[in-house]
Formats: structure tokens, sequence, C-alpha cells
């Protein structure tokens, strides 16, 4: 099952004793402050999980892929994220069944 | 922004919080979201992103000092995906035109 944002706010409830108000508020705060920074031009880097960071990307030629039709890709700018040592590490440990995706 | 830049920032705005509260908040977010994805799970926040697992197939390799060839065995590497409502605000302030662009 995928972690969500009701996952993350029980979890606040239970362990640091927020309540479900409080807890809810502060995860929905975490995700905002972080888009906010993002969408202000500022890399937002978090130690021990990863550095989130910015790119501006060129017009390129692209494609319609349903019609063939050649449509430029406009210039813009995209969020990257790069994972951390440590959670590098971590995940790298995860012996999966195979692929996931 | 830092972790601890983060952690003033909900400091200040969610006041009625102890900032030790805020503190050991943003690390118990964290900290379970690492989890998740040491796990296999995957992460959804809508408006945020997700984050999954890619699997990188096991490869030979070749240690830069002696040449020797080593086998690497499959791994498992962290993946985010923006969301929609982060692809659109980061890319807004970048472009002037407002239009809207082929995928």
């Amino acid at each position: 099952m995928a972690l969500t944002k009701a996952d993350m706010a029980e979890r606040l409830f239970e362990e640091v004793g927020l309540n479900k108000r409080e807890a809810k508020e502060l995860v929905e705060l975490f995700f905002e402050e972080v888009r906010s920074a993002l969408e202000a031009g500022e890399q937002v880097k978090l130690s021990g999980f990863g550095n989130f960071t910015l790119r501006d990307k060129n017009q390129r030629p692209g494609r319609n892929p349903k019609t063939g039709e050649e449509i430029p890709i406009s210039a813009r700018r995209v969020v990257t994220f790069r994972p951390g040592q440590k959670l590098k590490a971590r995940v790298e440990a995860y012996a999966g069944s195979g692929p996931q995706q | 922004m830092t972790k601890s830049e983060l952690i003033d920032i909900l400091a200040r705005k969610q006041n009625h919080l102890a900032y030790k509260d805020v503190e050991l908040s943003v690390k118990t977010l964290l900290e379970q979201m690492s989890q998740a994805l040491a796990t296999g799970d995957r992460i959804e926040i809508r408006g945020f992103g997700s984050f999954s697992l890619h699997f990188r197939p096991p490869r030979v390799g070749r240690n830069p000092k002696t040449g020797e060839t080593v086998s690497l065995p499959g791994k498992y590497v962290p993946h985010f995906k923006p969301g929609k409502e982060l692809r659109e605000r980061v890319n807004e302030p970048a472009t002037t035109t407002g239009k809207v662009a082929a995928r």
C-alpha cells in the first residue's frame, strides 16, 4: 500500500502527540512549504532524505505520438529529486521480488 | 531551503505548537517516507508528487583503479515524479508566455 498524507498525519498523532487536526495541518504545510520554496526558485535540501533541485530546460522538438505531428516542447523549469546517500543505501538494501514497475 | 530552515518556517506558522514538536514531526515524516521506500512501498502525495523505486538491472562494471571487471548486482533506486500542481507552479514563473505546451 502506498504511503499517503493520511498515514503521515496518523503517525504524528501517535508518535508526536499532535491532535488529529494539528497533525493533518502540519503534513499539509510541510509539503506546501517545499512546493513554495521550489516555486520561488529555491532548491530544497533535506539531509538524510534527498535534495529537490530545479533544472531549466531549453525548447526542444517534440511530436504528438498520436498524429505524428511535430510540435516544439517549450522551454520549461522542472523539479528533479536526488536521493541522499543514506536513503540510497537503505533502498539499495531492499531485496524486492523483482522489478517493481 | 534546508531541513532546519523548513522546521523554522513551520514552527513560525504553527506557533501554537512547541518548536520541539515541529522538529520531531519533520524528522518523523522524513523517517516514515524513507522507511516506506526502504521496504519497497510507494509514496503518493496529491499535488506534490509520488516516490517509487526503479530497478537497475545487474551489470558488469570495472574497478577504475585496477581495471578488473566486477559483476554488480541489480539494485533499486528512489525515483520522484512531480505531481501536476508542483510541475505547474514551478514552471509558471519560468515561462513568460503561459501557453500550454505539448508534453
